[in-house]
């Protein structure tokens, strides 16, 4: 395998309309090592490294690279030096197997595919390197960390030596993003390639990164060694000036644990996946008042099937969920009667209409009710902006703008508005998944507060999410979900990192 | 001259070779929109390239005598019509399902005003292979006598799946219809790719069309398709975008077509309009059947408008 190259970054500015992305940035990225790229949600990560591959033209500002100035005028430019980036979004072909997405990565294919001698390259390729994956499944049926790993694979084959990683962790299992950064460390710590990753979680930045440089509004505010710098200094860089909310105290729960006070029940819970095959196999669950039950696992394992079953959003194939020791079948009337709310993951997606307006998003749950609605069917649009406008200014939510379709906001605002129509007064179940998936650290902190606050006051909270630092630090107790089932429960106190990733490996 | 009767063993018979024959327009129309599909387009209008094709087809082969020059100029008012198609789907904001439904009014209406001429004269058909010859029996020879454009389909079926996993365009095409976003990645015009897919479809569905109207029925009127290469387009969905499937489905779709014409050759004429009806009895049936609301479409190239 060739070795590793370095970049220069020189003065660097790019401008969108009146907004300065990119204010004079200067970094030096040495070769055969993993520099971190730290910064909150538009702090001009993304658009640094899009300058350098060449998605974007830089307003000002150079690129070196082996002491050369390049100019990037698209990524294939890139390519051809030999830089590749690891898009946050998959761009791997779904209906189309490993090997497949590996050989139409290349520059050139020939005409008549040769599959044996393909499949002899790319093996011979695959024992250099220390990923297992299984070349003949469809990429579709992969798992958010194989197909993170595929990613990788693809850049390597193409023989990419300057690898840049947008958020490279972000859909991966603690588990899984130690072994992906461990490869690529060890890759680089050998001179073949260098990592430019972006990144906000800092675990992985003191575990995996050598250098960090730290972005905010544009600006380039810090820079150093990992080895220098602990956490502490890497969060204020980011944050700047700005304070996190404070942490709320877990306080003794409010109601004592008896069977009354029971929020949700599930019991012998059974439903199949979009193609057809069973995703949950017979789960039981309780969940108590003023308790955060924390389902851990790998995604896929059918945590996104419970969480529709409890929002409504799929039918069970057997068994019966309680809410408050009633019947629940997760119907309109019996969510507002039972005071049942639900942040589910990708919220854009699952629980906004895109197209309408962050008001009219933030009234779904109560529109056709008093005081939203004039006898159940007339809206009151004045009572809705009022609403939504105390919302926006209690949950911080940007632009403040109530007209604005939700799509156009950013994703951590979304999140924000999708928990501000869930955390009603009224509610007694929240069901939550991966609520800090791609948040900021403050965002991520307002969150977590948010939930801790709800739990206190009483309300149960199934959290599913495969953040397991996440879920050490909110729940009370801890599930842990492999292949449909339930196969490990815990109180937090007895709770055991290892013990937990090994349940969630099935072992 | 002395006839060998068959009997009621004539219905299944000539369901067999009713099947033969009325598949061939609904193959060619379902490889060509298949091959549409997986790049990622939808192209509705391939019901207007059938009549387009079945009147120039026709036409040709009347005024020049040579049926096989009509079948090319039968694909290539395909071509034209696909890559129509292609072209005004490559334009920002542009609906396939829209621009299809008008460009099959348009081919048909088209193929009307110019195929007026051609109603009346004979035209030459195409030839058939005689594969009944060691038979006596008058029906025997009849059902297995097979046009080599159903020959064609058939050799056509291998090609397509072997080119979608063992060529560069093969992959491409998929990789169009399943991820843009990949496609472009690579380097590749996601335009290009599949305007030149609906261009190959068209080509197809009107080889389909000259079928029609120089092999059977083997004339040209207006009412000559009837709605195949609408079915056709449904066929793709139920085969799962497979080609392999998809002629197996042209089979069962020949079969069905040819059930009422068979039950008459033996004599029961009662329902006759009701078993002609039997295609889209079946679209129906097997579309409920194979659907299912828990599940999603397995196979389905991810770009289509209707799966997105």
């Amino acid at each position: 395998m060739s070795s590793a190259i370095g970049i220069d970054i020189v003065g660097m500015t790019k401008r969108f309309g009146p907004l300065v992305a990119l204010d004079h940035v200067t970094l030096k990225v040495a070769p055969g090592r993993v520099h971190a790229l730290l910064g909150e949600n538009g702090a001009g990560k993304s658009t640094l490294v899009k300058c350098v591959i060449g998605y974007y033209q830089a307003d000002q500002g150079d690129l070196f690279l082996a002491g050369q100035r390049r100019k990037m005028l698209s990524p294939r430019d890139a390519h051809a030096v030999g830089i590749g980036m690891v898009y946050q979004h998959f761009t791997l072909v779904p209906n189309m197997t490993v090997a497949e997405n590996l050989v139409m990565a290349r520059a050139s294919v020939p005409f008549k595919i040769n599959w044996r001698r393909e499949r002899e390259k790319i093996d011979s390729f695959l024992q250099k390197t220390p990923f297992g994956v299984r070349l003949d499944d469809p990429v579709t049926d992969l798992a958010a960390g194989e197909k993170q790993k595929v990613e990788i694979l693809k850049q390597l084959y193409l023989e990419r030596r300057f690898l840049i990683l947008d958020e490279p962790t972000s859909v991966l299992t603690p588990g899984e993003a130690d072994e992906v950064l461990g490869i690529l460390k060890d890759m680089a710590t050998n001179g073949d390639i260098t990592v430019l990753m972006i990144t906000h979680k800092l675990r992985e930045v003191s575990a995996f990164a050598e250098r960090v440089a730290v972005l905010r509004s544009g600006r380039l505010v810090g820079e150093g060694d990992v080895s220098d710098l602990d956490v502490h200094d890497m969060a204020s860089m980011m944050i700047g000036s700005r304070t996190l909310p404070t942490p709320v105290d877990r306080e003794a729960r409010a109601f004592p644990p008896t069977t009354s006070r029971q929020g949700l029940q599930i019991r012998g819970l059974s439903a199949d996946d979009d193609a057809g095959a069973k995703a949950l196999r017979e789960v039981d669950l309780t969940v108590q008042a003023g308790e955060i039950v924390g389902i851990a696992g790998v995604s896929g394992n059918g945590q996104r099937e419970l969480v529709e079953t409890l929002a409504g959003q799929r039918n069970a194939s057997g068994g019966k969920i309680l809410v408050h020791g009633e019947t629940y079948q997760a119907t309109r009337r019996e969510m507002a009667a039972k005071g049942v709310f639900c942040l589910p993951e990708e919220p854009l997606r699952n629980a906004c209409v895109p197209a309408m307006s962050v008001a009219e998003n933030l009234s779904l749950r109560a529109f056709d009710r008093r005081p939203l609605a004039w006898r159940q069917w007339w809206l009151r649009k004045g009572a809705i902006r009022q609403m939504a406008r105390q919302q926006i200014a209690r949950y911080n939510i940007k632009p403040p703008i109530p007209e604005m379709p939700i799509a156009s906001l950013s994703g951590g605002n979304v999140q924000r508005a999708v928990l501000a129509r869930e955390l009603a007064p009224e509610v007694t179940l929240l069901v939550v998944a991966n609520p800090c998936f791609g948040l900021d650290i403050v965002a991520v902190a307002e969150v977590r507060r948010a939930l801790l606050e709800a739990r206190n006051r009483g309300v149960s909270v199934l959290l599913v999410s495969e953040d397991l630092d996440e879920i050490l630090e909110l729940s009370d107790r801890v599930v842990v979900m492999f292949n449909g089932k339930l196969v490990y429960e815990t109180p937090i106190e007895d709770a055991d990192l290892a013990v937990i990733g090994r349940r969630m490996a099935g072992h | 001259m002395e006839e060998v009767g068959l009997g009621w063993w004539g219905v299944p018979l000539a369901i067999l070779a009713g099947a033969i024959r009325v598949s061939t327009p609904f193959l060619f129309v379902s490889l060509g929109e298949c091959l549409t599909e997986r790049s990622g387009r939808i192209n509705l209008g391939l019901e207007g390239t059938l009549v387009m094709g079945a009147m120039s087809g026709y036409a040709v082969s009347y005024l020049t005598g040579s049926p096989w020059l009509g079948v090319v100029v039968a694909g290539f008012s395909g071509i034209l019509f696909g890559a129509l198609h292609g072209t005004i789907c490559s334009l920002p904001k542009v609906n396939d399902i829209a621009v299809g439904i008008a460009l099959m009014v348009l081919g048909t209406g088209i193929a009307f005003f110019l195929g007026k001429p051609f109603i009346q004269p004979k035209a030459l058909h195409l030839p058939a292979i005689e594969l009944g010859w060691w038979s006596a029996s008058e029906q025997v020879r009849t059902a297995l006598r097979i046009n080599v454009l159903f020959l064609i389909g058939v050799v056509l079926v291998p090609a397509l799946l072997w080119s979608f996993k063992n060529t560069r365009w093969g992959l491409v095409v998929r990789m169009a219809g399943d991820s843009a976003d990949a496609t472009l990645a690579m380097g590749y015009s996601v335009r290009l790719i599949r305007l030149v897919s609906t261009a190959c479809g068209g080509f197809l569905a009107g080889v389909g069309g000259a079928f029609l109207s120089l092999y059977y029925p083997g004339s040209w009127n207006e009412g000559l398709s009837s709605g195949q290469g609408l079915m056709a387009v449904a066929l793709v969905i139920f085969a799962r975008w497979n080609p392999a499937r998809c002629f197996y489905a042209s089979l069962l779709f020949g079969g069905a077509g040819a059930l009422g014409p068979a039950l008459q050759s033996v004599g029961i004429t009662a329902s006759y309009y009701l078993f002609n009806a039997a295609p889209y009895v079946l679209t129906l049936a097997i579309m409920i059947f194979t659907s299912s609301p828990h599940r999603t479409l397995a196979g389905a190239p991810s770009e289509l408008s209707v799966t997105k």
